[in-house]
């Protein structure tokens, strides 16, 4: 506690780097995935084809994704930000699609019938109908890119992890105290965070 | 790059099958242990509504909290080596199996158990012969993802001198050894992949015929 005291500009900065890299990692995966996800939601194949591949991404081991991506862009920020995409993308397809999937097919043929063009129908009706399904993928893939940015520090992708190292290589308990208890309320408050969006959202849309 | 890794395989095979030997164990035991302690749990708690809100609440929080973070607590509590990272690993694998158990046993349909009760079924006999058996696909999806967090959560164990296969990629990133990062990652990226695919099979497997023809 002392420690934390006396360190707070630390422990803020590092915090600060953790969810900036959480939060570029999330909009990455956000833009690769919506497009994806809407294709996906149309054509069983690509669902399926999709799901297949980023659900590998997803259960390689992240320290051995942050290693197996060394030889290729080396150690740093970037490195981090590519994995944490990686993990992301399984999540936030499968939610999409599924969420888009699940808007009634009666309402879409009412707006059909108003006609409603394709494109009008996507924005206007499918996505905000399927919006706290896309949400629960967002709050899964949040929990995941906070989790994997502490690892990351390892690579030099800064964050609370930073300190959870510097803990262990020093011996230093106070530091990996901080850097783990930190990374823990990170995820839980955001998980919680995303939990009241969704559930706000369900409520408007059945409304 | 793959040459030089093969090469040092092949110049320290004891070591390298130490570490796999070492990752595995820890696994297992992990997963096992979570198993004996979950599994039983989720059955109590599926009758008990109070208690199922804590232990569930519980549970979300702890599916919700970073491996590393975990790991890394464990070790000013209990120190470093395998015992520490057997517990933290444990831990991990608690939340997924606790809530599929739960979530199994709860969403049996109430007929079904009325339909055994009146066959004459005793409790203990509905849990073994109609509940259990129904939930079996559920809980194994439980094990399955629990099983693939704490093989990549044994990589991270390395940290903390737990041993395994992620004490070759540590070594390899600290020296900037890509070949000896190698020889980590790629078997311990091998194994999860494998071990997904396995209780994926084992999970049809386990269901019911019954259950899989009305599925299909």
């Amino acid at each position: 506690m002392k420690w934390l005291l006396n360190n707070w500009d630390q422990v803020l900065l590092a915090l600060g780097q953790h969810v900036a890299i959480a939060l570029t990692s999330l909009a990455i995966a956000f833009a690769i995935s919506l497009p994806v996800g809407i294709v996906a939601a149309r054509k069983p194949i690509v669902f399926r084809t999709a799901i297949t591949a980023t659900g590998i991404l997803y259960t390689v081991p992240t320290l051995a994704f942050l290693a197996l991506l060394i030889p290729v862009v080396g150690l740093g920020r970037t490195n981090a930000i590519i994995c944490m995409v990686a993990f992301s993308l399984m999540i936030m397809i499968r939610n999409i699609a599924v969420a888009i999937r699940g808007v009634p097919q009666e309402i879409v043929d009412a707006a059909r019938g108003m006609g409603m063009s394709a494109r009008e129908i996507l924005a206007r009706i499918e996505l905000p109908l399927a919006a706290p399904v896309v949400v629960a993928g967002l709050r899964i893939a949040s929990v995941t890119v906070i989790s994997v940015a502490v690892v990351a520090a390892y690579v030099n992708g800064g964050g609370l992890g930073t300190l959870i190292f510097a803990g262990i290589s020093n011996d230093h308990a106070p530091k990996i105290w901080t850097g783990a208890l930190c990374a823990c309320a990170l995820a839980v408050a955001a998980d919680l965070a995303l939990a009241g969006a969704e559930r706000r959202l369900r409520r408007r849309t059945l409304a | 790059m793959l040459l030089e890794a093969w090469h040092f395989v092949l110049e320290r095979p004891d070591r390298f099958i130490a570490a796999l030997a070492t990752h595995l164990a820890l696994s297992a035991a992990a997963l096992g242990l979570a198993a004996a302690i979950a599994i039983p749990l989720g059955i109590r708690i599926a009758s008990r509504e109070r208690a199922a809100l804590a232990v569930i609440g519980a549970a979300n929080i702890g599916r919700t909290l970073p491996s590393l973070a975990v790991l890394a607590l464990a070790m000013p509590l209990l120190g470093t080596g395998f015992a520490p990272s057997l517990f933290a690993l444990t831990l991990l694998a608690l939340p997924p199996v606790l809530l599929n158990t739960y979530a199994g046993i709860r969403h049996v349909d109430e007929d079904v158990i009325d339909a055994a009760r009146g066959m004459g079924m005793s409790a203990r006999q509905i849990l073994g012969k109609v509940q259990l058996p129904i939930a079996m696909p559920v809980i194994f999806a439980g094990l399955r993802t629990a099983a693939v967090q704490v093989i990549s959560g044994a990589v991270l164990a390395a940290y903390i001198g737990g041993g395994g296969l992620g004490d070759f990629i540590t070594a390899g990133i600290a020296m900037m050894a890509v070949p000896q990062l190698l020889v980590g990652a790629i078997p311990a990226t091998a194994l999860a992949i494998g071990t997904d695919q396995l209780f994926g099979y084992l999970q049809r497997r386990m269901t019911p015929a019954g259950l899989a023809e009305r599925a299909a």
